[in-house]
């Protein structure tokens, strides 16, 4: 028996608990548990909910636009997660030479993590100007001519990849230079006894035993960019021609535009059943490549 | 038993928080019998909070037991703001509304009905009110809105431009053809002037199609007549300036830059755009005046208003009343909106609108009303913001070469019909 003692302690952990379970409560709990039943309804804003049952659900299926966001999704995950990760992989292996300047670096990359979305997409907005910005002005140094970028819809989105690639690549290499630091030198030293090349210990020591730290950032990354918005939002607004709708921002549209709450709530529900498909099997993959060796 | 008192809190703590929430409403009656009205508005943006603040002053000082106490939003977060305000029971006692959304507001039931306090209002004439603008505000034949200001899009022309190339400034008489024939002579590739502009864009379409007789849809809307051989010569004409004629710059000519920029750097003869442009082109380094729009088989203009609408829940209807009537036909609003230059206030006195045209530029101020003669109200559907992105999207697909006009007309008589169906 744990007596009156241990109530007393739950009573006290409990108090210092409640101010922040309140918070989740209120700002997270409550309004998650709400959007689910809202998936369920169709409510304006203005009158009372109506309760439809499935109805929104079945119209997601038929709806051609919330397949062509998801499509549209799914090619910037595929474009932007292998580019962000060799990206800050390479930068990360340089920062962790010992060079001079090493800290200047690191902290130049980190710059654009800490920087507002809003202004990183707007400054982006005008380096992709197609007459005047500077993205197409350097690529004239070596003759070529660049692509209208925002305002094509085969190039929109590759420029915001970039700029997303940009933004984050900060973030992934400092949580790959932490990785790379807890790799121990001795396993190198004994390759290099062993005379392995740096090739091969690249591929048989940092590769393998960097595998818990990528498979932390590929979780958060995915998370994070099948949530893509603030940057579709500003530069292009979806445009050209449909071509970088993206899931959120069709959520907001039907929430914030079209003031359909019900039929936002349950593409949010479904985009959230994605997203925890998606985990559950990245988490089941785990075992057959990540190593927990140390 | 001590479990259940620790549920027993939370649960108190819970209510607490959720009371206060709701909180009450802080408008309504004092001891005194002031009423306090709440007051939500858009159009006053940065640079006009000082004269609603002005107007409101004049209507306290008329009217001692009423205090209006306003908060402000910009165009882009307004509704989302109200919406919410309303849905939580909060709606402020007068809103702003701009007609496309007072449609599906007073569809929605979420206005007040005027008529009755109108008809007992004796100090209150309809008549002082330009009446096509003062009907704008009506659904199902009641007046739920009162028309507070309205603006529209006229024909700006750079007067030196015109006598450089030797082209005669347009007149009401103009058509397409002309305007054509004048812009091939006035474009100037070597100096980067183009001959005209209007974008490819939803509003410009249901305007430009109704100068060739078209429509989006029929008059009760029960109808799609988008898809009409009118309208796809219509969308053929707005992209030939561009594509065959070459009269006007191509999105990828401008890049980037606003076509009000390039008027006031006289690198556009003949722009269309609207009257609240006259402040921005003041002190260009040209002259400049406006014309009616040349159109092909008719003449049209577009027409904006913004009005005042009540809650349909406010608890001081009367007070509420007085405030919307105030803004809507007062002299004192009325002179106020003049003289800074904001938007037209929609009041039929003379004295005031002589005020007004006698100002310049331009001089030609007369146009302003003349085109009210001939005003398109947008199509409004009560899945408005639905239609124009999906519009949006079709005329996207136009301007990339990815589809005809006639397949984009197609396209979008297909969604519409869906839309106007749901």
């Amino acid at each position: 028996m744990v007596g009156d003692k241990g109530w007393k302690k739950w009573l006290v952990i409990s108090f210092f608990l409640l101010p922040n379970f309140i918070g989740f409560l209120v700002f997270i709990g409550i309004p998650i548990l709400t959007s689910l039943g809202l998936s369920f309804t169709k409510w304006d804003l203005l009158s009372t909910p109506e309760f439809i049952g499935f109805d929104n659900y079945k119209g997601i299926i038929e709806d051609t636009e919330f397949w062509s966001a998801l499509k549209n999704t799914l090619l910037f995950i595929i474009a932007y997660l292998p580019t962000v990760l060799i990206i800050a992989l390479g930068i990360a292996m340089l920062l962790n030479k010992n060079m001079k300047g090493r800290a200047f670096f690191r902290a130049a990359y980190f710059i654009p993590v800490v920087s507002s979305w809003v202004a990183v997409s707007l400054i982006w907005k005008w380096l992709f100007n197609p007459t005047y910005g500077l993205v197409n002005y350097f690529l004239s140094w070596f003759g070529f001519v660049g692509p209208d970028w925002l305002q094509d819809p085969q190039w929109a989105m590759i420029a915001i990849v970039l700029t997303s690639v940009w933004k984050d690549t900060g973030f992934v290499m400092v949580l790959f230079l932490a990785g790379l630091q807890n790799i121990s030198e001795t396993y190198y030293e004994a390759a290099e006894i062993d005379g392995a090349s740096p090739i091969k210990k690249f591929l048989h020591i940092t590769i393998p035993l960097l595998t818990p730290t990528t498979f932390f950032i590929l979780i958060i990354s995915l998370i994070n960019s099948f949530q893509v918005f603030d940057q579709v939002m500003i530069m292009t607004e979806g445009g050209p021609a449909g071509s970088t709708t993206v899931l959120v921002q069709k959520i907001y549209n039907h929430a914030f535009r079209y003031f359909e709450m019900g039929y936002a709530s349950a593409v949010s529900w479904v985009l959230f059943l994605i997203i925890f498909i998606v985990t559950l099997i990245q988490n089941r993959l785990q075992k057959r490549w990540v190593d927990y060796e140390q | 038993m001590k479990k259940s008192g620790i549920w027993a809190f939370i649960f108190v703590l819970l209510i607490g928080i959720i009371a206060g929430c709701s909180s009450e409403q802080s408008t309504g009656t004092s001891k005194d019998g002031t009423v306090t009205l709440k007051y939500f508005a858009f159009s006053p943006g940065e640079d006009h909070e000082d004269e609603l603040k002005a107007m409101i002053a004049a209507f306290e000082k008329k009217n001692p037991k009423i205090k209006v106490d306003y908060e402000l939003a910009s165009f882009d977060d307004y509704f989302t703001k109200l919406q919410t305000q309303i849905a939580g029971n909060n709606a402020p006692d007068v809103f702003e509304l701009n007609y496309e959304n007072f449609v599906s507001y007073a569809s929605k039931g979420a206005l007040l009905e005027l008529d009755p306090l109108i008809e007992k209002d004796t100090n209150f004439n309809p008549d002082s009110i330009n009446k096509k603008a003062y009907e704008a505000f009506q659904y199902d034949g009641k007046q739920y809105g009162m028309v507070e200001s309205f603006s529209n899009v006229v024909l700006f022309y750079n007067k030196d431009l015109f006598d450089k190339a030797g082209v005669e400034y347009p007149n009401d008489s103009w058509t397409w053809k002309e305007e054509l024939a004048a812009a091939e002579k006035l474009t100037d590739k070597k100096n980067g002037v183009w001959g005209t502009y209007s974008p490819v864009q939803f509003w410009e379409f249901y305007k430009t199609i109704a100068q060739n007789g078209g429509s989006i849809l029929n008059e009760d809307k029960t109808e799609v007549t988008v898809n009409s051989p009118e309208n796809v010569e219509t969308l053929t004409w707005m992209m030939d300036k561009m594509n065959k004629y070459h009269v006007t710059p191509t999105e990828k000519e401008m890049s980037g830059q606003a076509n009000e920029d390039l008027f006031k750097a006289g690198k556009i003869a003949m722009l269309r755009t609207g009257i609240w442009m006259f402040d921005g082109f003041k002190d260009v380094p040209f002259k400049w005046d406006i014309a009616l729009e040349p159109g092909n088989t008719q003449k049209a203009h577009h027409f904006f208003a913004n009005g005042l609408a009540v809650s349909k829940k406010t608890k001081n209807a009367e007070a509420a009343w007085k405030w919307a009537q105030f803004m809507s036909s007062s002299e004192e609003a009325a002179k106020i909106r003049i003289d800074s230059a904001w938007e037209l206030p929609a009041v039929s006195n003379d004295a005031l609108v002589k005020g007004y045209l006698e100002k310049s530029p331009p001089e030609s101020r007369d146009v302003v009303f003349k085109a009210l003669d001939t005003l398109v109200v947008p199509p409004v559907i009560e899945e408005w913001s639905k239609m124009t992105d999906m519009f949006g999207k079709e005329l996207d697909k136009v301007k990339l070469g990815q589809a005809t006009p006639e397949e984009a007309l197609k396209n979008v008589e297909k969604e519409l019909n869906t839309l106007i169906k749901k």
